[in-house]
Formats: structure tokens, C-alpha cells, sequence
């Protein structure tokens, strides 16, 4: 099981660690940071490292490194999904997950990893079972505790802990009962240098919000839900339910949480709603070349397609770029050789576009590869698979709750390739 | 207000300004002092001198600074365990608190603090714990059992915690289950031999309603418990498939794999005709494709397993070949596996897209991310051959870019495509040799040597070639010394003119200037081989090879099925059994997956090859020596070329006089793919080492001579299925009683003991006569012999095929299932001479369509020789005629349970063929007959 948690931020410091069992040096972190030298790039760290006597397993987040040691065989993915949870948390508490919020609640960083893992075995995970036993830092808290002398940790059995419905607590009470899920889908693309399609898929997710009194019980209905297919639940959901009428049906979480995620992934469902005209050319014994980038609507199901970015990692030859947008701004930065083009709309009327000349660096040989354009965007009040909820229901409670559904398709991995 | 306050210092040092702290009257500053505290312990800063004094503030009913003072407790009690005791009055006051998240609490720290005279107080409360009222008490306590063994796993055993521990696994709350469960794991995974988590169809169905009901951690125990059982049939292994499968939808990624892993552990069992089972395979593919798109860390490992699934069961993700495609901003570790599994599944269908891809990849920016895509196009030829073309045209277009390490890997992979297609793509050869200088890696010139070698004959200037190479020959690596000596003896043997100079140069650098042992017994060898008898040394050198097989990487059929029982775990993440690489194990039980208990499938499988004939593996045991020598002499080239099988081993050792340590290398490194026995034609006669021959010999003439032949023993049992049992036998008929001669062995690391044996229903009735005695438990690594006396008076059920016995063999370990073929001969009976009329009336008796004819082939024994040979097992020849130059034996034989056969055996004289006609009341025993005609005559 996990045995210590070590956090390390970017420039390599161990800034803490948790032990579970019994201490383990912090040199074994060396091993880790040979890894990370070998890797170049900080996200290129290989996931699991071994060491003479114990293993490695870490994840990259925000910045930061979560690197835990494990001593006996543990499924890997089981740490890995732990130590999301612990990013998770730290930033449900502390709104962010970064080192100046960890160090600035150290303490309650510390109860809250005590609390989540018991000799490596995971203990409460939940938001809520946790925001019961360690109250997060509020500045008002902290004003009335050190008047009142009272402590921000719970001394009471969190109801959720042993109950069937761990995720949830008992006595929730609002005054304006409301319930929001946010229909997201990201197109994960890769369309080759004729524009055709290579790749694609929908990855899909429902988020809720919701504010509901009591122990409401609801039923949420699709359209056409049999374009989930392939799906993953939330454990609230009940899954029998599902099979059988392919209706959600379950006694919701507090507050904010992910419903269920799902995959579209034949491709006639999914459409492409950008194009990119692209032709990006190095002339070979000379110090420049041409770029030009045109982007136009293709499948936007008549929705304003906005919020557009395109980023391009040029060839390491590359020097300065010397371009003119119709639209936008652009950056290049000579250092990462990462080219930014903030578009904003397409306007059908006059499409976007961006050219100009390429300064390479003189004598060195053309460059070998056409870089990638990575492609973002958005579409407001659209879920690109066609996905529509039907009806919520609600059965258990009295009072009439607000509902919404929001939709909203962007891009994913969205990469053309020229 | 932040607790970034608490790491400011003061001048006076910190220490003594904590202690002065921690020491005051106000709640509040000791609170403010113990934090602090705890805020220097996370960034590793020693303050363990303040002990006394945190320790002080323990007696507290601020819940907020009990917790802390006890975090402080278990990162220093170790280091202060005098200390520590003073502690101990108030934990197991706390036990008994009413609030049970202080009892538990209490508990829960107690068993944290790793000092030997704490965890004596421990015991009373934790059973009080233990047996709770409250749920949240109990599953803490459970964990703590787990925590105590670790300190001292004597006292766990003594006061009887593992039995209590036991009996939660049937508690009523399903988190008190999962933990239960969780900590009997982790005690088990240090005492493999325990038997703790004894597994039961009772507790089976606990557990899995506990699954339904418990967090998905406990989810993720409880499935790795599962995985661990050996359900009884495939009735049971389904139901439990069909209660983990909504597993598969859960969001996190770790109860996904672990079901996964039970799934297709499970499956094994499901016979593949069954509905279910092809439900089964279509319901894991998007379980696992959804794991691709979750984050790199999660994707990596649930890859590294994709690559396990994709070699045991192919036909799950063959549609799905595009999720693998690879995204620029990937990790570079997850492009690697990505590019791995695409391989993997290529086919014909899909080797277009597949292409194309790889090309585009080959252009990209990361070096190592280029190579393997280069080899991968290699890899993508050898395997899809309608590809091979396409793949060398895109070789030569990556050659033509001149990037140095491009050029290079393109010319490891198309040596590779040259052994699996000759004579086919030796055009490029030009190409290739254009790009000589720019070769720096050992690999891509001991390849780049190999191809000039073996095309010497094409190439106008390979000896000039070759001759650069050798002017460095000391630099070189040892694999580039052993393939230009080999290249160039192959050049001398092709161009024997021009090149005598060039051979005698490196056959004296290779012997006389190595130190290499390896390269100077090749050397030596070649040079005796060159000097005795160029002709042979021709035929040997220039053999025709085996060609290459098509999947050079895929790991070991036994490993694989190992690592499929681990998936999840980190042995499948490094794809090696976890006994060769996690510390602490002491002697991991090696896992297997179930077999097959459809009985269809268990007919096909190897270890229940028939009896009667000769183990059909034997060929593929002895390979022709020519071969094997061919092998040793030109295939040095690595990993992607597959070696001679494993099974050669003890052969081979005949034969490392002669080889010395070239033998070694070649072994070493090698993927122990073996090439299936049809690939090995027996090319060469060259009678090197003529000892061999008598070996091979040995190896078949074990049968006894007195009573009817005896079959050599075959395994029936192999050790990876049996827990390291194996058991080998074959059956004989001595005077009248049935045996079955059997040869158990202990592979395993345990004493075995408790042997016993039983056989199902069967067509004739066999049974044994006796119980299995086997005298003295059986050691690690030991053999016994025992001969288990058989009659025929079981209860009868007619089998499929008809001489199928189904065996169940049992021992202290567990019971294991075999089922083996018996040739029919062993139930001949002795009184089955029919007098002579009674032949004539019964042959006339039984209608025509009841006979069978069948040619035994190549047969070179007279009449006479037939007729007594088969007198040994019980045919009795009852009249014989000449009919115009043939010989006729009449003959009949009688079955235990009364059944007769009668024949009519033709023979021509110096033909070899005989003609056999069987007529019987029961014609479905002809064939077995027939068989034992085969068997009988020919050994």
C-alpha cells in the first residue's frame, strides 16, 4: 500500500511529506529527480519508477509532482487515482492546487492526508465525509475560531462514512433548492495534412451543481440515450436502472461533482466544426519561409463557433516569425518556439486568417517536419453528438426544485497536421 | 491568516521558543505551538527534541489538537520509544471513549506507532475493537490487525487476531467487509502460504454483494480478492463475471482494471461457443478504450496492461486500432506503448491507415519516438505480408532522408525482412550500401555486415566492403566481430578466389588476438570446418535458415498467462512475474489462469495429447542437428530473430562440447519464440556431431518389452497448471491387469503430500483398483513412480471421444484436473481368441455396414512378424490365407466389457501398406481399433 507522499514543485524542492508507515528517507526522491533530468521534459516523467527497495509512482499536476513510494506490489492505477483525489481535494479546499495554497494551509493539508489514507489503505476520500471531519479554511472561520476557541475539525462521525450512500450527508438544508448539470463534450481530433479526418472522437461529460434539501431521489432522461454507449458512472448511479431503461437514477452528492463521462466514438457522429487551410513552407539554402493559416466553419450545426486558439510548436530552427492577422493577436516566443494565435469568432462573412514569413536560422538545413497545429475552440448551447436531456425528476422531497441544462462542445486534443 | 506564519523563525532558535510555547496556560497558544510543530515535521525538519512536551498536550477534549499531537506521535515515537509509553494510558483511555471516532481514532493511532512495548498494550483494546458495535470502529480495527502484523506478525497469529479477521469478511456492512479484505490481502501477500483468504463459494457471494455496496477502493480489494479464486466450473465462473461486469462502467480507472483483470482471468474457464462469452469480449473493449482519455499517468499504466489484453485476446480491441493512434502532445512514454500496441494490431485490414501513421511519426521531432516507429514499419512488413512491399518502399524513402539514426534503424528492420522474405526485396541492397559510412551504432552495422555477407554473391565489391570493416576490428563491438567473421567465411565459401587473403586475416584476429571466448570458438571452428572439408563447411555456413517468425516480441505463452493473472499490479507494468522484482516476497505463489472446463477445448489441448501414439511434441524437441548448427552459425543477430525452441535445451547440451561459449550469446537475449516444428526442414545431412543421433534414440525406446507395448510417458499435468505439480504417465497391460504408470513431480517450492486420485465416468468403465499410495510426502524437485493398478468394473458414460478419461488429482495444495486419451490396446483382453467357426458365423452375422476399412501405412514387417507382434497385445490371429499373393490374417480381439472385433488384415508382400477391415456390433470402436493396430505395429 502507499507508504509516503512526497510533494515536489518544478525547480525540484521537496517541499512535504507524509508518511503512512514508517518514514522513508527523503533521498529516495534522488532516484525521481534522475528520472526527471533523463525526461527533459517535465512531462515526460515516466509515471512509475523503480529504486533499489521501493517504488515510485508519481503524477504531474498544476505544476506540481505528487510522487508516492510503495513498497509491495500495488496496483499502480489505484495510486495514481488516489493521488488525483489528493490533487482533487487540495483543490476543492483551497480553490487551487499549488504550492503557495499548500504551504499556506500546511496544517489542514496534513489532517486531510491523515484522513484519506490508514496505513496506506484509503480511508475518506469523499468531499463531503472529508468537509464534515476538517472544515476548509474560510476567513470568517478563522476570525470566529480564534475568538471562540473552537477548532475547524469535525468531532462527530460524518454521517456519509458507513451509511450505503457514503457520498452524501445527512440534514443538507437550502433555501433556494436548485439543481444544474452542464452538458460538456471535447472533440479529440487528429485530421491529416488533405483535411481528412484521421481520428476522431467525442469524450463527453455531465458535471453537476447541485443544491438540493433532504435526501432528493432523481431520474434523469436522454433524448436518445442510446448514444451512451459507453459510459462511466459516477457511484451514485444506479446501475441496474441504467440497464434496463437507460435512465440515471440516483440520490445526488452535495455541491459539485461529475455525473457520468461518456465516449462517442464512431465517426459519422462525429462532426468536425472547424477547417483549416494551411500551407507552411521552408525553402531549402535559404534563412526563411512562408506560413499561412486560413480558418473556416465546416459542421457548426449553425452555432457561432468562438473562443478560437491556435497554437503551433515550430521547428526548433525557427527564429522569429514576421505575421499579419486579419483577426486577432498572435505571439511567438522565441524561446519554446511556440507559435499563439488568439482568433476570438469566425465570422463567415471573412474568414480568419494569418501569413507572413518564417526567419530561420541561417545554415542550419530546412527542418524535416511540419509542425502540428493544436486547434481550440468553443461552441455555447451545443452538445456536438446530439445529446439532449429529456426530463429531471425528482421523488423524496416535497418542495419544487430550479433545474438547467447547459451545453457546451469545445475542442480537445485537436491537432492538424500539415 | 495562513499557516505559512508557522515557518518563520526567530533569532533565539526555534526549538526553545516551541518548547516555551507548547509549555503555556492558554489552549490556544498550545494549539498555535503544536501546529507549528507539525508544519516543520512536513518539510522534513527534525523536531523531535520537543516530545516531552507535545506529549504533554495530549490529555485534551479539543478533538483538533488531539489529532495533532498523535500525527506528531506516530512520525517520533520510534525515535523516543521510553517516551512513547507515557502515551499509552490515554490511548486506551480513548478506546473506550462513547464518541467511536475517537475510539477509533484511538485505535487507529495506536497501531501506527511501531514500538514494541506500545503494540503490547494494543492487543485488548484492538479486540475490543475488533468486535464493536459501531461499523466505522470495527473497519478501522480491521486495518489495524494489518498495521500490527507488520510490527510483529507472531503476536498476531498468538492472540487468534487473523480469525477474528476472517469472520468480518461476513460482517454486515460492506466497508468492514472491503477492509477486511484488504488487510487479509496484504497479511497474505507476506505469508503466501497461509491460506488466509480461503475462498469459498459462501464467502464468494459475500463479497460480491459487498461489491456492489462499498467504496470503490474497497471495490478495487475486493476485485483483487476475487481474482484470486479458482471458481469449480464454468457454470460458476460466469455468474461471477455477470456480477462484476457493471464494474466496467465505474469512474475510476482502478476498479475498471481490477475487474478487467477478473474478467478475463474468468474467461478462461467459458467455453468459447458459449453466447456469453463473445458478450463478454464486445463488453470489454470500451472499458479500455475509455481509459485511454483519461490522464497520461492513468493511460500509461492501463497501456502497458492493453499490451497484455491484446496478446492473449487479439479479437478484443481489433476495431479499435485508431484510439491508439498517436497525438503529438502525448508523453513520451505514451507514445512508445501506443506505438507498441498498433503493432500489435496491425492486420491486413487495417495496415493502410497503419502505415500511414507510422510515416507520419517518423518525421517527428523525438528521437527515440522516430527509431521505434522506423522499426515499427519493419515489424509491420514481417507481419502483414501483403504489406511488405509498401513497408520497404517507405524504408528506402526514410533512407533517402539521410537522417543518421533513421538510416540506421531502417537497415536493422529491412536485414529482419530479408529473413522473412528471400529472394525478394534484394534490390534495394544498392540503397543500403550507399549508407555504409554513416553507420556508428553496433546494431545497425552488424546488420548492415549481415546483408553484405549473405548477398556476397550480388554485391560486386562485398569483399572490399568488408574489408573496411575489418580494419577496426578490435573497436568493434562483439557483435559486429562475430557477424563479419561469420560474413566474411561466407564470402570466402561464395567467392573462394579472390578472397582467401581476407578470411585467413580475420580467422586469425578472431583466434589469435581475442580474448572473446565466444568469437574464438566461432573462430576455431570455422577454421577446422574450412580446413577438414570445404564442401561441408559450404553446406553448413550457406544453409538455408528458418525463416523468421512473425511476432518477434511477444512475450512467453506461460509469462503471459502469469502476467495476466497480475493485471493491474505493477508485474504488468514491468510485464515480469512479481516473484523477480518485488523485495520482500518470500516465494511469491505463482498464479495461473483456470483451465478450460469445456470439455471440447480440453481435447485440443497439448498435455491431453493421446497416449498411444508418441507425444506429438517430439519433433519439435529434435530439431534436425544440421539445423541447429545452422542456427548457432549465422543467427547472432538479437532479439528480433527467434532462436531455436526452449525445449532443445537438454539436446543441445550434447552438443556444447563442440560450440563452446558461442552457444552462450546465442542463448542469451534471445526471445524463446518457438518457431512452430514445420519450419524447420531438415536441409542439411552434414553429421556433425554423431552423438546426437544415439541420444534421440534413448529418448524414444523406453517401452518395456514383456506385454503389450507401453507408450512413452507423456505429461499429462504440467507443472504451471497444477500449482508445480506435474504429473506424466501412459498406461500398460501386463498379464491380464491395467496400470497406469504414472511419474508425479514437484516443481513447486512446498512439500507436497495427501495425494489421492479419482476418475470420472468414463466408456469402459476404468477405475482405480487401488488408492494412490504415495509413501513419503512429496519434496521440492522430487520424483516418484508409482504404478496405480486400474480395472474396469467403474461406473459407465459413453465419452467423446470415445477413449477420453477424465482425471481429478488431489494433494494438500488442491485439486487439479486433467483428462488424457488411453489406447485402446490396454483393453484387450487375454481370452479374446474366437474358435474358428464361430468367427466365420459372426463375421457373416454382423451387416456389411458396420465394417471399417483402414491402410496402414508403411509398414515393413512380414505376415508372421505382424501376426505375433500383435499376439503380444492381445489380437489373436485365428486362420490365415494366401489369396493370389497376398496374405490374409483373420484376427479378433475381445474389449473388457465383452465387446469383440473382428479383422481381416491384408497383406501384400513388399508393399508396406496393409489394408485393415474391422467389423463390429459397436462400429464406433473401430477407429480406436484401428489406432491400436497403428500404435501396436509400429513400435
Amino acid at each position: 500500500m502507499i507508504h509516503s507522499l512526497f510533494l515536489i514543485n518544478c525547480s525540484g524542492d521537496i517541499f512535504l511529506e507524509k508518511h503512512w508507515k514508517s518514514v522513508v528517507s527523503q533521498s529516495v526522491c534522488d532516484y525521481f529527480f534522475e528520472a526527471q533530468e533523463k525526461a527533459a521534459d517535465v512531462e515526460n516523467v515516466p509515471p512509475v519508477i523503480s529504486t533499489p527497495h521501493h517504488y515510485l509512482i508519481s503524477i504531474y499536476r498544476d505544476k506540481l509532482f505528487f510522487v508516492s513510494v510503495i513498497q509491495t506490489e500495488v496496483p499502480p492505477l489505484f495510486v495514481i487515482e488516489f493521488l488525483h483525489r489528493v490533487a482533487d481535494t487540495f483543490q476543492d479546499y483551497f480553490g487551487e492546487c499549488s504550492e503557495a495554497a499548500i504551504k499556506d494551509n500546511v496544517v489542514i493539508v496534513y489532517e486531510l492526508l491523515e484522513e484519506m489514507l490508514d496505513n496506506g489503505f484509503p480511508l475518506a476520500t469523499e468531499s463531503n465525509i472529508l468537509k464534515e471531519l476538517i472544515k476548509p479554511p474560510t476567513i470568517l472561520r478563522s476570525v470566529v475560531n480564534s475568538i471562540t476557541g473552537s477548532s475547524n475539525v469535525g468531532d462527530t462521525l460524518p454521517t456519509g462514512q458507513l451509511s450505503n450512500i457514503p457520498w452524501r450527508r445527512a440534514g443538507v438544508k437550502y433555501t433556494n433548492n436548485e439543481a444544474y448539470f452542464d452538458v460538456i463534450e471535447e472533440i479529440d481530433a487528429i485530421i491529416d495534412k488533405s483535411g481528412s479526418t484521421v481520428f476522431a472522437e467525442i469524450q463527453g461529460v455531465i458535471d453537476a451543481c447541485i443544491k438540493l434539501s433532504g435526501m432528493p431521489d432523481l431520474s434523469l432522461s436522454f433524448m436518445n440515450p442510446r448514444l451512451l454507449d459507453d459510459v462511466s458512472f459516477h457511484p451514485c448511479i444506479r446501475f441496474k436502472r441504467w440497464e434496463s431503461e437507460r435512465v440515471l437514477s440516483f440520490i445526488p452528492p452535495d455541491g459539485n461533482f461529475r455525473l457520468i463521462s461518456y465516449r462517442v466514438s464512431s465517426q459519422n457522429l462525429v462532426a468536425i466544426p472547424v477547417y483549416v487551410k494551411h500551407s507552411i513552407s521552408f525553402k531549402e539554402n535559404s534563412s526563411c519561409g512562408r506560413f499561412d493559416i486560413t480558418i473556416g466553419p465546416k459542421q457548426n450545426m449553425g452555432k457561432t463557433i468562438e473562443g478560437i486558439t491556435v497554437t503551433v510548436h515550430m521547428p526548433k530552427v525557427v527564429l522569429n516569425m514576421n505575421l499579419t492577422p486579419t483577426q486577432g493577436s498572435y505571439t511567438f516566443d522565441p524561446v519554446t518556439k511556440v507559435l499563439t494565435w488568439d482568433v476570438g469568432k469566425i465570422t463567415p462573412q471573412k474568414l480568419p486568417s494569418l501569413k507572413g514569413l518564417v526567419n530561420l536560422q541561417s545554415g542550419a538545413p530546412k527542418p524535416e517536419e511540419n509542425p502540428s497545429l493544436n486547434i481550440q475552440f468553443k461552441i455555447q448551447q451545443l452538445a456536438i453528438s446530439g445529446l439532449k436531456v429529456n426530463r429531471l425528476d425528482m421523488y423524496g422531497e416535497k418542495y419544487k426544485p430550479f433545474k438547467g441544462v447547459k451545453y457546451i462542445t469545445k475542442a480537445g486534443k485537436f491537432q492538424v497536421r500539415t | 491568516m495562513t499557516d505559512s506564519k508557522y515557518f518563520t523563525t526567530t533569532k533565539k532558535g526555534e526549538i526553545f521558543e516551541l518548547k516555551a510555547e507548547l509549555n503555556s496556560d492558554k489552549k490556544e497558544k498550545k494549539k498555535e505551538a503544536v501546529k507549528k510543530v507539525i508544519a516543520s515535521m512536513t518539510v522534513g525538519k527534525d523536531v523531535s527534541a520537543l516530545f516531552p512536551d507535545v506529549v504533554n498536550c495530549m490529555q485534551t477534549d479539543n478533538l483538533e489538537l488531539k489529532k495533532l499531537v498523535y500525527l506528531y506521535l506516530m512520525n517520533y515515537a520510534k525515535s523516543q520509544p521510553d517516551m512513547a509509553i507515557m502515551a499509552v494510558n490515554t490511548f486506551v483511555k480513548d478506546c473506550e471513549d462513547p464518541n467511536p471516532l475517537i475510539r477509533a481514532l484511538a485505535v487507529r493511532t495506536m497501531g501506527c506507532i511501531r514500538v514494541d512495548k506500545i503494540t503490547e498494550y494494543l492487543c485488548e483494546p484492538l479486540r475490543k475493537c475488533l468486535k464493536d458495535e459501531d461499523p466505522y470502529v470495527r473497519k478501522t480495527a480491521a486495518v489495524c490487525v494489518a498495521k500490527l502484523h507488520d510490527i510483529n506478525a507472531q503476536l498476531v497469529e498468538d492472540q487468534g487476531f487473523l480469525d477474528t479477521l476472517k469472520d468480518l469478511i461476513s460482517d454486515s456492512n460492506p466497508m468492514v467487509v472491503a477492509n477486511a479484505v484488504a488487510a487479509l490481502s496484504e497479511i497474505a501477500e507476506s505469508h503466501p502460504s497461509s491460506n488466509l483468504l480461503d475462498l469459498n463459494p459462501q464467502s464468494i457471494n459475500k463479497l460480491l454483494t459487498a461489491l456492489n455496496e462499498c467504496t470503490e477502493w474497497g471495490q478495487i480489494f475486493i476485485l483483487d480478492c476475487l481474482a484470486n479464486y479458482m471458481p469449480k466450473d464454468d457454470r460458476e465462473a460466469q455468474s461471477i463475471c455477470e456480477r462484476v461486469t457493471p464494474r466496467l462502467s465505474h469512474a475510476n480507472s482502478a476498479v475498471v482494471l481490477s475487474a478487467v483483470k477478473v474478467l478475463m482471468k474468468f474467461m478462461e474457464m467459458l467455453s468459447k461457443d458459449l453466447d456469453y462469452y463473445g458478450t463478454l469480449l464486445k463488453k470489454l473493449a470500451p472499458p479500455l478504450v475509455t481509459l485511454l482519455s483519461a490522464e497520461p499517468e492513468l493511460q500509461y499504466v492501463a497501456l502497458r496492461n492493453i499490451n497484455l489484453i491484446v496478446q492473449k485476446r487479439p479479437e478484443i480491441l481489433k476495431h479499435e486500432m485508431k484510439v491508439f493512434f498517436v497525438k503529438y502532445n502525448d508523453p513520451i512514454y505514451v507514445k512508445l506503448e501506443k506505438l507498441d500496441i498498433m503493432i500489435r494490431l496491425a492486420s491486413q485490414a487495417n495496415i493502410a491507415q497503419v502505415l500511414a501513421e507510422l510515416k507520419e511519426y517518423a518525421t517527428e521531432v523525438d528521437v527515440d519516438f522516430v527509431r521505434k516507429a522506423v522499426r515499427a514499419i519493419g515489424r509491420c512488413a514481417i507481419k502483414v505480408e501483403q504489406s511488405a512491399e509498401r513497408c520497404v518502399s517507405t524504408l528506402l524513402d526514410l533512407i533517402q532522408t539521410k537522417v543518421n539514426y533513421v538510416v540506421q534503424e531502417a537497415i536493422v528492420v529491412i536485414k529482419d525482412i530479408f529473413r522473412k522474405y528471400p529472394n525478394k526485396y534484394e534490390s534495394v541492397i544498392a540503397t543500403l550500401c550507399e549508407n555504409l559510412d554513416s553507420l556508428d551504432e553496433p546494431e545497425a552495422r552488424a546488420a548492415m555486415i549481415w546483408i553484405v555477407g549473405e548477398y556476397a554473391e550480388r554485391i560486386d565489391n562485398a569483399d572490399e566492403l568488408l574489408e573496411s570493416f575489418l580494419e577496426g576490428f578490435h573497436d568493434e563491438s562483439t557483435q559486429v566481430q562475430l557477424q563479419l567473421l561469420t560474413a566474411i567465411v561466407k564470402l570466402f565459401l561464395k567467392k573462394p578466389t579472390e578472397t582467401q587473403e581476407l578470411v585467413q586475416q580475420v580467422l586469425s584476429l578472431a583466434t589469435q588476438d581475442s580474448d572473446n571466448p565466444d568469437l574464438r570458438d566461432r573462430g576455431y571452428i570455422y577454421w577446422r570446418l574450412l580446413s577438414t572439408d570445404p564442401v561441408a563447411a559450404k553446406e553448413v555456413v550457406l544453409a538455408e535458415k528458418p525463416l523468421i517468425s512473425e511476432e518477434t516480441d511477444l512475450i512467453e505463452p506461460t509469462l503471459l498467462d502469469e502476467l495476466i493473472c497480475y493485471i493491474g499490479t505493477l508485474a504488468s507494468v514491468y510485464h515480469k512475474p512479481p516473484s523477480a522484482f518485488v523485495e520482500g516476497s518470500r516465494g511469491v505463489v505463482h498464479k495461473s489462469l483456470p483451465p478450460r472446463t469445456g470439455s471440447s477445448e480440453s481435447a485440443e489441448s497439448p498435455e491431453a495429447a493421446p497416449t498411444g501414439a508418441p507425444p506429438s511434441e517430439q519433433p519439435a524437441v529434435i530439431p534436425a542437428q544440421g539445423d541447429l548448427l545452422g542456427d548457432l552459425l549465422n543467427l547472432d543477430l538479437g532479439p528480433p530473430v527467434s532462436g531455436p525452441p526452449m525445449t532443445t535445451a537438454s539436446v543441445q547440451m550434447g552438443a556444447v562440447d563442440l560450440l563452446g561459449g558461442g552457444l552462450d550469446s546465442l542463448m542469451g537475449g534471445t526471445n524463446f519464440a518457438a518457431p512452430p516444428a514445420g519450419t524447420m526442414p531438415a536441409t542439411l545431412s552434414a553429421p556433425i556431431g554423431g552423438g546426437l543421433g544415439d541420444l534421440f534414440d534413448l529418448t524414444s525406446g523406453v517401452g518395456t518389452l514383456s506385454g503389450s507395448y507401453v507408450a512413452p510417458k507423456a505429461v499429462w499435468l504440467p507443472a504451471m497448471k497444477a500449482k508445480g505439480l506435474e504429473i506424466s504417465g501412459t498406461f500398460t497391460r501386463q498379464v491380464g491387469s491395467i496400470s497406469m504408470d504414472l511419474l508425479l513431480t514437484n516443481k513447486a517450492l512446498q512439500v507436497m503430500s495427501d495425494f489421492a486420485i479419482q476418475f470420472n465416468r468414463n466408456s469402459f468403465g476404468l477405475a482405480p483398483a487401488a488408492p494412490l499410495q504415495v509413501h513419503a510426502p512429496l519434496s521440492p524437485n522430487q520424483t516418484v513412480e508409482i504404478s496405480l493398478p486400474l480395472n474396469t468394473v467403474g461406473s459407465v458414460m459413453k465419452m467423446d471421444p470415445l477413449n477420453n478419461l477424465q482425471v481429478a488429482v488431489k494433494n494438500n495444495i488442491d485439486v487439479f484436473y486433467f483428462s488424457t486419451l488411453y489406447p485402446l490396446h490396454i483393453l484387450f483382453v487375454e481370452d479374446g481368441k474366437m474358435e474358428r467357426q464361430m468367427f466365420l458365423a459372426t463375421w457373416k452375422d454382423i451387416p456389411n455396414e458396420n465394417e471399417a476399412q483402414f491402410q496402414i501405412k508403411d509398414c515393413p514387417l512380414n505376415a508372421e512378424a505382424v501376426s505375433s507382434k500383435l499376439q503380444g497385445s492381445n489380437i489373436f490371429t485365428i486362420a490365415k490365407r494366401n489369396v493370389e499373393g497376398q496374405d490374409m490374417l483373420y484376427q479378433s480381439l475381445k474389449l473388457t466389457n465383452g465387446i469383440w472385433v473382428l479383422a481381416e488384415l491384408r497383406i501384400q508382400p513388399g508393399n508396406p501398406n496393409f489394408t485393415l477391415s474391422l467389423k463390429c456390433r459397436a462400429p464406433e470402436v473401430s477407429q480406436h481399433v484401428y489406432q491400436a493396430y497403428e500404435t501396436v505395429l509400429k513400435n
